[in-house]
């Protein structure tokens, strides 16, 4: 049983930082979203001002969801998560600020730079050269904060949600230094080292494992923390944990390569990128089942806790999406999938239904516990954002499948003649419906994270709320 | 590639497979239950313990039968180095294949038409037809599907031709594509603001539309010396060279006094790209049809 050092305390600013973060650019970026949304079933919204074109607010969307919202949740939940589970202040407060305020100044400058047309064009990794230097910064330390404080643990053995949180920051350096290699050529323009082929391959390394250790693997320690805590039960399968943890890191580097099917990317790494991506099916699954069977024992509890089945429905979309991505892999459907509204559909499967759903039940958890609450202001109010994030989330799934298979379907129907039966303007026209009901998807998502705002608001304003800066570990 | 990194990377490549494997297999090997128990590790962080359950066994038969899955892959198809694969499978060899399925299948359809000239081709209401559809495919993005062009790419449909407009030279034009140029201020680099003014005046006044008739006659001099040797001194255009006759009124980049002046500032450069290799001569055949039909209504 876990021994209670009476001297140790917690520092819990920096969470307390990042989890606000979390709420703001969460906010920033999921309405970004339903602004680019709307721009493609209303093309007047563009507004015929090239800072505000769907062509440069697309990536500052991408940039401030992905490292904004999911970002500030993967510092706040892994400080938090890293201490407690080590028994040990975090390593160097002032490097741990520094992260805060450096990583604030990176999504900043993304506002900045991303609208005026200053971008690297390499997918979620756009912001050029000065700020990719500031970012290995803030990553390097972040590393030394978190594995700082990893060895100064407590704890004999270092805990799974650790293993996965350490997993995600030592990749995302390696990724983030070697996919944004670049010459400079002024302050804001480089271009990338890699050439043709190679340069593609590269970038995919990249994006793919932006998902797979950004937004997968650091969010498997959000997971192994917060459920079986929020669940009050142990963690179903330890062998599992272990099984699929090693699984996942192994294969994810190689899934890549799927991006490229059939172009000019040598066939072997494409075949070794889909027989990955396949392979990768089952140790995904072992973190959804880890998950959910966590909770077999507490499954009353997901009548009354609307935390808990954020978490739990954040599994099963998790499930979802990472059987429908090995799917996607797979050539022929690839063939049919690529370069439709498909892919935007399972990106979002997994970014609002997964990244965005467990780390709001994190937050959720996190916020009455960094002031000294027994919980959050109100019950009833996260039950709401439940249902608006849950059926926004749905909504937008569905929509861009039916976009994505119609296009898919439209672009290779052929005449008698062996002519192509639509032209590409008629798929997009056949795409508006499915256009306006993802638009209501995004919005609904968006306004879910507006009550939160308020609630998490509303919370911390109660008199009885204390910001614990430097609070004493309460006992198991 | 080398033989070193063919060897290489079917090394990774299967070690990852194997690897795979081998954790699966040993993690399960060291259970002591197949059953699910309420056992912990004995570890306990911040309060959460972790059962030692086993692997369920459907993941775990799962999980084998992807790396199965992946090998049984890898043996068939492209994947470890140099290893071409049992089945020989190429994308280039794919594409070829229904390249060719495609020509076996189309093929005589179009070919019934490639012998016929284009003039009578053009009154055929199913090459008219069939060259629609083909222009919709690969025409329209730039023409229109209404062939009626935009700021940079020609009207089809107004039989003013920048290359020719007879059958010989539009099968021409779609074979090969086009490259054309026009230079700033035409052959007269050191032409000053007041001179482009002049010549700017003297192209509206073909159409009667000169801002300033001093200016235009002045412009005429300008034009002999910076632009008739391509236009033509009467400036009816010379379609050897890709120079538009400037008296039809059919613009390609805007007929205004600011969008005339932005020519001739600033030069053009257009490019049509070639469609040989990928379009069978005897769909360029039905497409030149097509386009010289738009144009020749009446001899239908």
């Amino acid at each position: 049983m876990s021994t209670v050092h009476p001297n140790l305390t917690y520092n819990y600013k920096v969470v307390r930082q990042f989890a606000i973060m979390t709420v703001v650019w969460g906010i920033v970026g999921m309405g970004m979203g339903v602004l680019i949304a709307a721009q493609l079933r209303f093309p007047f919204m563009n507004f015929d001002l090239p800072w505000t074109h769907f062509g440069r607010l697309r990536p500052l969307h991408t940039n401030l969801v992905i490292f904004g919202f999911g970002g500030s949740a993967l510092f706040a939940t892994s400080y938090y998560v890293v201490q407690r589970t080590c028994q040990a202040r975090l390593f160097s407060a002032g490097l741990a600020a520094f992260t805060f305020w450096g990583w604030q100044a990176v999504l900043v400058a993304a506002i900045i730079t991303l609208p005026m047309g200053l971008t690297s064009t390499k997918e979620y990794a756009e912001l050029e050269w000065p700020i990719d230097i500031l970012i290995t910064l803030v990553w390097v330390s972040y590393a030394v904060v978190f594995f700082g404080t990893i060895t100064q643990r407590k704890t004999k053995h270092i805990y799974v949600a650790n293993w996965f949180y350490g997993a995600f920051i030592l990749t995302v350096a390696v990724l983030h230094i070697g996919n944004n290699l670049a010459l400079p050529v002024s302050a804001f323009k480089s271009y990338s080292i890699y050439a043709g082929v190679t340069d593609a391959m590269m970038q995919w390394w990249w994006g793919h494992n932006a998902v797979g250790f950004f937004l997968t693997a650091g969010f498997l320690g959000m997971m192994y923390y917060f459920v079986p805590k929020q669940a009050e039960r142990p963690v179903y399968s330890y062998r599992l944990s272990i099984v699929h943890f090693w699984a996942l890191i192994a294969t994810y580097v190689w899934a890549g390569a799927h991006h490229l099917h059939y172009s000019a990317l040598p066939d072997w790494a494409q075949t070794a990128g889909m027989v990955m991506s396949l392979i990768l099916l089952a140790p995904s699954w072992g973190g959804m089942i880890n998950g959910m069977m966590t909770l077999s024992g507490a499954w009353h509890k997901l009548r009354t806790d609307p935390i808990l089945r954020f978490l739990v429905v954040s599994l099963s979309f998790y499930g979802m999406s990472t059987f429908e991505g090995p799917m996607m892999a797979i050539k022929t459907v690839n063939a049919l999938s690529h370069n439709t509204d498909w892919t935007i559909g399972h990106v979002h499967s997994g970014a609002l239904g997964w990244v965005a759903m467990i780390s709001i039940g994190a937050i959720y958890h996190l916020i009455p516990r960094l002031w000294g609450l027994q919980k959050m202001y109100s019950i009833n109010l996260i039950n709401v954002h439940f249902w608006l994030a849950t059926i926004g989330t749905v909504l937008y799934i569905v929509a861009m499948w039916v976009n994505g298979i119609m296009q898919g379907l439209m672009w290779r129907a052929v005449n008698s003649d062996g002519t192509l039966t639509y032209s590409f303007v008629e798929a997009l026209e056949a795409s508006k419906p499915g256009y306006l009901v993802r638009l209501i998807g995004g919005a609904l998502f968006l306004s879910g994270m507006l009550v939160m705002a308020y609630n998490v608001r509303m919370t911390i304003r109660q008199k009885d709320a204390v910001a614990l800066d430097n609070s004493a570990p309460q006992a198991a | 590639m080398s033989t070193f990194w063919s060897i290489w990377i079917s090394a990774i490549v299967l070690g990852t497979v194997f690897g795979c494997w081998w954790l699966l297999w040993s993690t399960r090997k060291s259970q002591v239950t197949d059953k699910e128990t309420d056992r912990t590790t004995g570890h306990s962080f911040d309060g959460i313990e972790e059962y030692d359950n086993p692997l369920p066994k459907w993941w775990f038969y799962l999980y084998v039968a992807t790396c199965i899955f992946a090998l049984g892959y890898l043996a068939l198809y492209p994947g470890l180095g140099n290893f071409k694969g049992i089945l020989g499978w190429t994308q280039e060899g794919q594409w070829q294949e229904e390249m060719q399925l495609a020509d076996a299948r189309y093929g005589e359809l179009y070919a019934k038409y490639g012998s016929v000239p284009v003039e009578e081709l053009a009154k055929d209401e199913d090459a008219r037809k069939m060259g629609q559809r083909l222009f919709a495919n690969n025409c329209a993005v730039c023409h229109g599907s209404a062939a009626r062009g935009a700021v940079g790419f020609p009207n089809l449909t107004d039989n003013a031709w920048i290359w020719g407009g007879e059958p010989d030279r539009i099968v021409e034009t779609i074979h090969k594509g086009r490259q054309n140029q026009m230079p700033a201020k035409g052959l007269m680099p050191g032409m000053t603001t007041d001179q482009v003014d002049s010549v700017v005046n003297y192209v509206l006044s073909f159409s009667g539309r000169e801002k300033d008739a001093e200016a235009a006659e002045r412009g005429s001099k300008i034009f002999a010396q910076a632009c008739a040797g391509c236009h033509g001194q009467e400036a009816k255009g010379n379609p050897m060279v890709g120079a538009p006759n400037l008296t039809d009124d059919a613009w390609l980049y805007g007929s205004t006094y600011e969008w005339i002046k932005e020519t001739v500032t600033h030069g053009r450069q257009n490019r049509m790209p070639a469609q040989e290799g990928r379009l069978s001569d005897d769909q360029i055949h039905i497409l030149a049809a097509y386009v010289y039909g738009l144009s020749h209504r009446e001899s239908k």
